[in-house]
């Protein structure tokens, strides 16, 4: 276990080191950060001076090395746009987004558990159709799109939510549904599946066959085995909705990184971006890195297999 | 070859074997008529369209849908903030979303067929970076991963497509190199390689051919996914340019004229919400088909 933990935490920081190089070169795409970073109309003599306030004037392993050094001390360069350090910029709006990404996944965990037992106990029942209905709309439903209907039923229409802001429970509740609707259908999915394939395993028939409970069986064997599923998707949804919040955060005008990510792209400010970047991506890490600890703890197979 | 393939003449004919097994699946029956039918109205969008999709007419704009107070037939869905025509509009978008989905996954599948055979085939410190670079990529949330990258190389339709393309060949790759060390250890290659097969014969007669299924099922989920992310771009104004219609683009403008004018961004996304479904229930059907264990069970 201890040798397994050491192993997954070098790859994590390696993977690391690899996201600052990647996000380094991203930014470096089009060969000329400088006009990059620019607004269009900008001369060339300001473009210049710009380049050499940047550093971007300088050989590109010294820059490298000047942004790893400042990257490893958690220095990403002032924002263009706000003129203050990017990476403080970002933690700033870390609670408002990680507020609704947990709304968001308690939406889908709330709705999909029961669901998904329910449909996965009783195959071929009204529940199990509903199961698999969700399932499909959860992946084809563009959760931009599914937002602004939300806006145009629940807020203009009935006036029972507020179109935008983050202002108490009742704005958090059409922007938690936007964003929890793709991994509702994924749990959904995945709930059902588990289930339906316990059902088969021979201790499941075992107990079964030697009159156990239904309820006993629900709880002792089958809950379990959904929690196994969950834990390993959750942290991999929990990505994904760092990236869907771009689209729910600028829609629903929430004050988090999503929001910032869009305001950030479309004012060039992209020291900002690569901060917003580095930050996501080692909070990606960081859950992968807990999501296998975790299932190493449920699932004694993975512990011996390592 | 299948018994149920097999015609009245004894001649094994696959288009057979296909009408078997779509007939058989309700679902997958609907998904490939939904699916053929919008690459139809992409082909012949010129012939279809009502009207032409870029024509503007600002007296006329933001007529409400045929059935609603205002409407007229004359503009079915409607017209945008411009004047233009919401279903013709959304006729043209198609060819749009199923160029970027087709090529996108075109590149991204070939990508990742390539480096993870490479992968999983050759092993050791090849396999090892090439997963180390999967692993980098698919370590950056995807949407932020493509916004930034969008933004940083601007909008064409060129860009879209090459950005789907390379961003989710890690996808492919991690698929197709599982199933190339899954297949190493099965029997059969596992006897070829003591028949004396050469290296080219067991990756291309033995481990190529089983590839297929499990890449052509990712491939339509993943084709769907680029159309979904294609429009999620152009919603933010990150993708194709403004002048070419696009779902993305028309929800984009139908944002701003959301709380009075809805149908500007309603019925593009519909078309996204249509698309995607006949992808779905595609791939669903493609998993089921070409998965030997479920369609024994099944």
């Amino acid at each position: 276990m201890q040798r397994y933990l050491l192993s997954r935490l070098i790859q994590s920081v390696v993977l690391m080191i690899g996201v600052l190089v990647l996000v380094f070169f991203i930014v470096r795409l089009t060969g000329d950060p400088a006009r990059l970073m620019m607004p269009r109309d900008a001369s060339p003599e300001n473009i210049q001076a710009f380049r050499e306030a940047m550093g971007f004037d300088a050989p590109l392993h010294v820059q490298f090395f000047n942004y790893m050094r400042g990257a490893l001390t958690g220095d990403f360069g002032r924002s263009l746009h706000y003129r203050a350090p990017a990476m403080s910029l970002v933690v700033e709006r870390i609670p408002a987004t990680l507020e609704l990404a947990l709304a968001a996944l308690f939406f889908a965990l709330v709705v999909s558990i029961p669901l998904g037992i329910i449909g996965g106990t009783r195959p071929g029942s009204i529940w199990d159709t509903l199961c698999r209905g969700i399932g499909l709309i959860g992946q084809t439903v563009p959760n931009f799109w599914l937002a602004l209907m939300l806006i145009v039923f629940f807020s203009v229409e009935l006036r029972w939510f507020p179109t935008f802001g983050r202002d108490g429970l009742r704005s958090l509740v059409l922007p938690a549904i936007a964003l929890g609707f793709f991994p509702l259908g994924k749990f959904t999915r995945l709930v059902r599946a588990s289930v339906l394939e316990i059902r088969n395993e021979d201790y499941i028939r075992t107990a079964y066959s030697k009159g156990l409970l239904e309820q006993h069986i629900l709880t002792r064997h089958i809950f379990r085995n959904v929690a196994i599923t969950l834990v390993s998707i959750v942290g991999v949804q929990f990505g994904y909705m760092l990236g869907g919040s771009i689209y729910i955060e600028s829609i629903f005008a929430w004050p988090g990184i999503g929001r910032m990510v869009n305001e950030a792209v479309q004012a060039r400010d992209f020291p900002l971006v690569q901060a917003i970047a580095v930050f996501t991506a080692g909070f990606v890490v960081l859950l992968n890195l807990l999501t296998d600890i975790a299932y190493a703890v449920i699932d004694p197979r993975i512990r011996y297999e390592n | 070859m299948r018994i149920d393939a097999i015609d009245q003449r004894g001649v094994y004919s696959p288009l057979r074997r296909f009408m078997k097994l779509i007939l058989r699946d309700k679902a997958g029956l609907f998904g490939v008529i939904l699916f053929l039918l919008i690459v139809l109205i992409a082909i012949f969008a010129p012939q279809i369209s009502p009207h032409d999709p870029l024509q503007q007419n600002l007296r006329l704009s933001r007529q409400p849908p045929a059935w609603q107070a205002g409407g007229t037939w004359e503009y079915p869905l409607g017209t945008d903030n411009l004047g233009r025509d919401m279903l013709s509009r959304i006729i043209y978008g198609t060819r749009v979303s199923l160029t970027v989905g087709f090529l996108g996954v075109l590149i991204a599948s070939t990508l990742g067929l390539v480096l993870g055979m490479l992968a999983g085939y050759m092993g050791g410190r090849t396999d090892s970076f090439i997963m180390w670079i999967t692993n980098l990529f698919l370590a950056v949330p995807y949407l932020l991963l493509v916004v930034v990258v969008a933004s940083i190389l601007g909008r064409s339709l060129l860009n879209v497509i090459l950005i789907f393309g390379f961003t989710n060949a890690p996808l492919f790759v991690r698929i197709t190199r599982g199933e190339v060390l899954r297949i190493r250890k099965s029997g059969y290659v596992e006897s070829a390689i003591s028949l004396g097969a050469s290296q080219g014969r067991i990756l291309f007669d033995h481990i190529l051919p089983n590839l297929i299924g499990p890449l052509l099922t990712v491939a339509t989920f993943e084709m769907s996914g680029m159309i979904f992310y294609e429009a999620g771009l152009g919603f933010l104004g990150l993708s194709v340019p403004p002048n070419i219609p696009s779902w993305g683009n028309m929800l984009s403008a139908g944002r701003q004229y959301i709380q009075f004018s809805p149908w500007i961004a309603a019925y593009p996304g519909l078309a996204i919400v249509f698309t995607s479904l006949s992808m779905n229930l595609l791939g669903d059907w493609l998993r089921d088909v070409l998965d030997p264990k479920i369609r024994r069970s099944a």
